[in-house]
């Protein structure tokens, strides 16, 4: 290498002290001279290219038999597989790419080879010319003073501001595109119907779940009594209702103040709707257990009350009162002592109510 | 009286039946003018000033087949059993959205692969769309007088997104719900009208029964008539502007050169819509996209593992992952004056878009204000030759790189074998971080890329070949650039600091000392072009090894 | 025998042999599972299996699990697990655990359908607790759809929508749920290995089991109607391929494009 790999600071220039412009530029050589393609040049070259095309062209036809008898002579018919399914899909596929390909490949080939290569030049104009811009200005000068709004200070000020409320109606038409929320969010159909507390079913099928049933270690996914029997918004109560039903050893639970009577013999309920923006908390690790949000990673610990131990979630999910009843099976004493879910502007109001 | 003359003017009569067709049309719509105004409109040919051509024909490809999905798609939330033939999902309750979705893949022969090509090229147009515009802000493109097209293309980018989301959620799937419940949950965090918001728009309680029939409108109507607008802004603003070139011998800001409209450019570009298609065709053949079957119809209990969206909104997925929601004692969610902040929720979905957004859009004035450059610029830069510019691009990149790698921390985790905690304490670090290294490393390759250019240009190319002089020094030869090669690697603009100028009345204001301080950084690091002054120096310095190129070049003449 | 030794010498001749060889190895192997799984699945032990497997337990897993299983320091209690969970730990290579670690991995089994047959009986005899399924549940002829109901409720969250597996915390994770025998999905269910769920009867009855299996069994022989789903892992995925393989192959297209012919 030598004395050419000089690239120092100091040699390439890098603290060019003086501007630029005042350094004599390199003149600009011009469009390089046109090369001659193989095609220009022979003829024989110029008539195989020309076979080239054909041929892409043709394998177009064949793209599109393909797709043709893919679509007519496979049936979808009751008794055909997913194996038959994806034939179809795959051949559909092949034929639109070979059709596709075909004429494109073709068409450009086509250019690239035999339609005349030469650049050319052209001049570029300015977007807008001085003269343009003075005509411009002359024909609004025009059309403002023969409309007279300068000098009808009235008329001006009435139609800017009937135009600035007219669009007012078009917002307000919108207002029955919901109903008030009202506390329907601070709601679950946990709460007992008539004095009679709902029992834990499971999830999908309702069936009730005995307290005997839940061992050590398992973990069940829970709806509300009679929400499957729900004809109008189950999904909207499923939404908010479910709930995650573990059992660990009694010692590791540490119930704080008040929350003594919730579990039932190292039973616990929580709500498996995540307090960051909504996804089921529904996985659990029996042995460590943590219970993890998949959406974003959120982690709670179950010994301690579902505190968020890791991520973004902010509040530890709502816990379910619950109790075995005469038959030994679970209910929910209440409702959950705060809205479940992902926090809310006026969720703090909704929360002080429950505790008033 | 142009009557008159038309009547005496011999007329003009068409031979064929085609012409007297073309003539007739022509006569009432004026289409010689057109043809004679673009017939031969010259387009500089780059293989990076295709990817706006992609994303528009992904477009076209997205109305064929998504015309094709509307005949069979019903948008209905009713409940429904399923009864179509596949067999996992027999009798299954679910909404009659999802159940037509079902049957479009496996009951309407061909819909299954137009479900493909409509969600391939989906992604694909937001891909194309997103690389198009790291070309043009690589390249200066947005530069005067395209700064307002810049605009336009950011206004088709947040609007592509909003196609892809809208129609995401329309199958009304397991993945879809859920990521609909995320964005209900974003909704609700915000102060005031949140909660409003969210009832609003899911007519109620979330999910409730109407929301995939509105935005089943926003994605069939709304949204494409609006991006449908955008594109026809920014096609005419292109023609307008006629299109940029790369820097080059021939090339500069009063001319456009490159091959004509017709035929060459045309039969390309044209030509260029079925290669697209044709391999969006390919992956539908082969490849599976958003396999609904797998996931089950929407229900608020169950979630699959993996559940994120589909990558374009993906990088603030990822934020909203990397956010702690406590740090010590500290809870992001704030209880004020009664009221809840989420910040764990607002903070992430707000923040890092509302910054790429804002400087995205901005960015073309930042540079003007700095450089004070008021110059139409029709001739790109080369990245190196921008180094700063360069250097906040691939900062900005690193920024979404990181919140889009978050958003698949839990895959990194199970196919790397590292823990998913370790991922998101990394990219938490990243998210900071990285944007810095970014930058810092980039705008020193370029610098050092320029380095290398002046070196060729000075020295020319390495051969290669090792000479031995007579008094034993070895030397490699260089064989010199032609005056072609060598304006490539000169012709460019290397602009100096703009020191700060006191305004009409003699003084030096804070902003303009700002601006003069930002442009000290933006090209206090800078490499000149080679000069011909500099090239005589450097023949004049190695003119003994010149001595021996020209020697070898009599050789290799003489052969 | 003249057209067989003038054959011998064809160039094809190696490769005829060794795919004879492997057929045969692998079919006398195949028979030989088959045979060997219908043996273990029997839920009798013999009292002679009950002390081979003491020894057994004592020579290989006692270091951990303690005498008689009692647990230690670095292993759990074995007693009351019942057969079910040895014949999946050991079963699917995941004991003996090669190293301490944030979950056991799987891993060629170590030891032979006889010996965990024989550590099955032995853990068995300690305690009750699940037993090895019996072959009726074992059938995949259930229902599917509502083994799919079942599944996305209670496996999917970790196992994910098409049982392709999942993260849990700090480095552990859901195992893919392609290639498990019908035999070891059903024990993981009622034993909860490591940090999965125990799902009993009471929770999820033998049938809707049979369903979850039935379920998973049918999806994986199906396969995807769209062709390669790309480990079935859902966006990410798709949009890595979209970039890389979409968008490579286009600007391939968009170079030779504009490139001059020659």
């Amino acid at each position: 290498m030598g004395n050419h790999s000089d690239g120092s600071p100091n040699h390439s220039g890098t603290v060019a002290t003086a501007g630029q412009n005042e350094v004599e530029k390199f003149q600009d050589p011009g469009i390089p001279p046109h090369r001659l393609r193989l095609a220009d040049t022979d003829p024989k070259a110029a008539k195989r290219a020309e076979r080239q095309v054909a041929v892409l062209f043709g394998s177009s036809v064949v793209g599109t038999v393909i797709f043709l008898v893919a679509y007519f002579a496979i049936d979808l018919g009751p008794d055909s597989t997913i194996a038959t399914i994806r034939l179809q899909n795959a051949l559909l596929g092949i034929g639109t790419a070979f059709a596709m390909l075909g004429i494109g490949t073709g068409i450009v080939h086509w250019a690239k080879a035999l339609m005349p290569d030469h650049e050319v030049s052209e001049e570029r104009h300015a977007v807008r010319t001085e003269d343009d811009r003075q005509a411009a200005v002359r024909i609004v000068d025009d059309i403002v003073d023969e409309t007279g709004i300068k000098r009808r200070p009235l008329i001006r000020n009435t139609l800017l501001g009937a135009v600035a409320l007219a669009p007012l109606p078009a917002l307000a038409i919108f207002g029955d595109l919901g109903p008030r929320p009202d506390d329907k969010l601070a709601h679950t159909m946990w709460a007992p119907q008539e004095g009679k507390l709902k029992r834990l079913t499971r999830d999908p099928d309702g069936t009730p779940i005995r307290a005997s049933d839940v061992t050590i270690g398992s973990a069940f996914h829970v709806i509300p009594e009679g929400l499957n029997e729900l004809h109008e918004g189950k999904l909207n109560e499923k939404a908010k209702a479910v709930v995650l039903l573990m059992r660990l050893n009694p010692e590791s639970l540490k119930p704080s103040a008040g929350r003594e009577d919730w579990s039932y013999n190292g039973i616990v309920a929580y709500s498996k709707i995540c307090t960051h923006v909504g996804c089921p908390v529904a996985l659990y690790e029996q042995q460590t257990h943590h219970l993890l949000c998949p959406c974003h990673q959120s982690t709670f610990d179950l010994t301690q009350e579902c505190k968020v131990i890791f991520g973004p979630a902010s509040r530890p999910l709502p816990q379910l009162p619950i109790a075995v009843d005469a038959e030994g099976y679970l209910v929910a004493t209440s409702d959950f002592k705060e809205p479940v879910g992902p926090s809310y502007w006026e969720r703090d109001e909704h929360e002080r109510t429950y505790n008033s | 009286m142009s009557a008159h003359t038309t009547a005496n003017a011999p007329a003009f009569v068409a031979k064929t039946k085609g012409g007297r067709i073309t003539d007739f049309v022509d006569q009432r719509v004026g289409g010689s003018g057109i043809l004679r105004e673009f017939g031969r409109k010259v387009f500089p040919d780059h293989w990076s000033f295709m990817f706006g051509e992609v994303a528009l024909y992904s477009f076209v490809i997205l109305l064929l087949s998504g015309t094709f999905l509307t005949f069979f798609f019903d948008p209905s939330m009713a409940e429904t059993h399923y009864d179509g033939s596949y067999t996992p999902l027999k009798n299954v309750e679910m909404s009659v959205a999802y159940s037509s979705s079902l049957d479009i893949s496996f009951d309407v022969r061909g819909g299954l692969f137009m479900r493909q090509v409509h969600h391939w090229a989906a992604l694909l147009f937001v891909a194309s769309v997103s690389v198009h515009m790291l070309r043009v802000f690589f390249t200066g493109a947005f530069r005067k007088p395209r700064e307002l097209n810049w605009v336009v293309g950011g206004v088709l980018l947040i609007l592509s997104m909003a196609a892809g989301f809208t129609g995401y959620s329309l199958p009304d799937d397991l993945l879809s719900g859920n990521g609909l419940r995320i964005i209900d949950g974003v909704i609700k965090s915000i102060p005031v009208i949140g909660t409003y918001t969210s009832f609003f728009l899911f007519g109620g309680e979330f999910p409730g029964t109407v929301i995939i029939s509105r935005l089943y409108m926003l994605h069939i109507l709304l949204v494409p008539a609006l991006i449908l607008l955008m594109i026809v802004i920014h096609l005419f603003m292109v023609v307008v502007h006629k299109h940029t070139q790369y820097p080059g011998p021939g090339r500069n800001d009063g001319n456009v050169v490159g091959y004509p409209l017709g035929p060459v450019y045309a039969a390309k570009a044209g030509g260029f819509f079925f290669i697209v298609f044709g391999v969006v065709a390919l992956m539908a053949a082969f490849f599976t996209i958003n396999p609904i079957w797998n996931y089950g119809p929407y229900d608020p209990s169950p979630v699959s593992a993996g559940t994120q969206p589909d990558w374009y909104i993906g990088w603030v997925d990822g934020a909203l992952r990397l956010m702690p929601g406590v740090i010590g004692d500290f809870h992001f969610e704030y209880v004020i004056f009664g009221q809840v902040l989420t910040l764990n929720v607002l903070l992430p979905a707000l923040v890092p878009a509302g910054i790429v957004f804002t400087v995205l859009f901005m960015y073309p004035w930042i540079e003007r204000w700095i450089t004070k450059d008021d110059r139409e610029h029709h001739v790109l830069d080369r990245p190196r030759n921008a180094p700063t510019r360069t250097a906040i691009g691939m900062a900005g990149f690193t920024f979404y790189c990181v919140m889009w790698a978050a958003a698949s921390s839990d895959l990194i985790a199970t196919h790397f074998h590292v823990s998913l905690n370790d991922v998101t304490y990394w990219l938490r670090a990243l998210f900071f971080i990285g944007p810095i290294i970014a930058f810092v490393v980039t705008k020193r390759v370029a610098l050092a890329l320029q380095r290398k250019d002046r070196e060729i240009a000075l020295h020319g190319r390495e051969t290669g070949r090792i000479v031995r002089l007579p008094h034993g020094e070895f030397i490699e030869v260089h064989a010199p650039l032609d005056d072609y090669k060598r304006y490539k690697l000169v012709g460019f603009e290397s602009p100096v600091p703009l020191p700060a100028v006191p305004n009409e009345h003699g003084i030096v204001t804070r902003k303009e000392k700002r601006r003069a301080a930002l442009s000290r950084w933006f090209f206090e690091d800078r490499v000149a072009p080679a000069s011909p002054a500099e090239l005589e120096a450097a023949h004049g310095h190695h003119g003994q090894h010149e001595a021996v190129e020209s020697a070898e070049a009599q050789k290799t003449l003489s052969h | 025998m003249k057209a067989l030794s003038q054959k011998r010498r064809h160039p094809l001749a190696a490769i005829a042999l060794l795919l004879m060889g492997l057929l045969l190895t692998g079919g006398l192997y195949a028979v030989a599972t088959t045979v060997n799984e219908a043996k273990a699945s029997t839920t009798s032990f013999s009292a002679n299996d009950t002390e081979e497997g003491e020894k057994l337990f004592a020579a290989n897993c006692a270091t951990c699990h303690g005498m008689g299983a009692g647990g230690t320091q670095d292993g759990p209690s074995l007693v009351g697990v019942g057969a079910a969970a040895v014949d999946f730990q050991v079963g699917t290579g995941r004991m003996p655990m090669q190293m301490n670690g944030p979950q056991a991995y799987k891993k060629p089994a170590q030891f032979n359908d006889e010996q965990t047959h024989q550590l099955s009986a032995y853990v068995a005899s300690l305690g009750p607790g699940p037993s090895i399924p019996e072959e009726h549940l074992l059938d995949a002829q259930g229902n599917a759809a509502e083994g799919g109901e079942l599944f996305r409720v209670n496996c999917a969250m970790c196992h994910n929508a098409a049982a392709a597996g999942g993260a849990l915390t700090r480095g552990k994770f859901a195992p893919a749920l392609a290639d498990v025998s019908e035999k070891h999905i059903y024990e993981a269910m009622v034993t909860g290995p490591q940090n999965m769920p125990v799902f009993s009867d009471a929770n999820v009855t033998p049938e809707g089991k049979r369903d979850i299996i039935t379920f998973l069994k049918q999806i994986e022989a199906n396969g995807s109607p769209g062709g390669a789903d790309l480990g079935a892992l859902g966006p990410v995925s798709e949009g890595l391929f979209v970039w890389i393989a979409g968008l490579g192959v286009i600007i391939a297209f968009t170079i030779w494009l504009t490139s001059r012919t020659s």
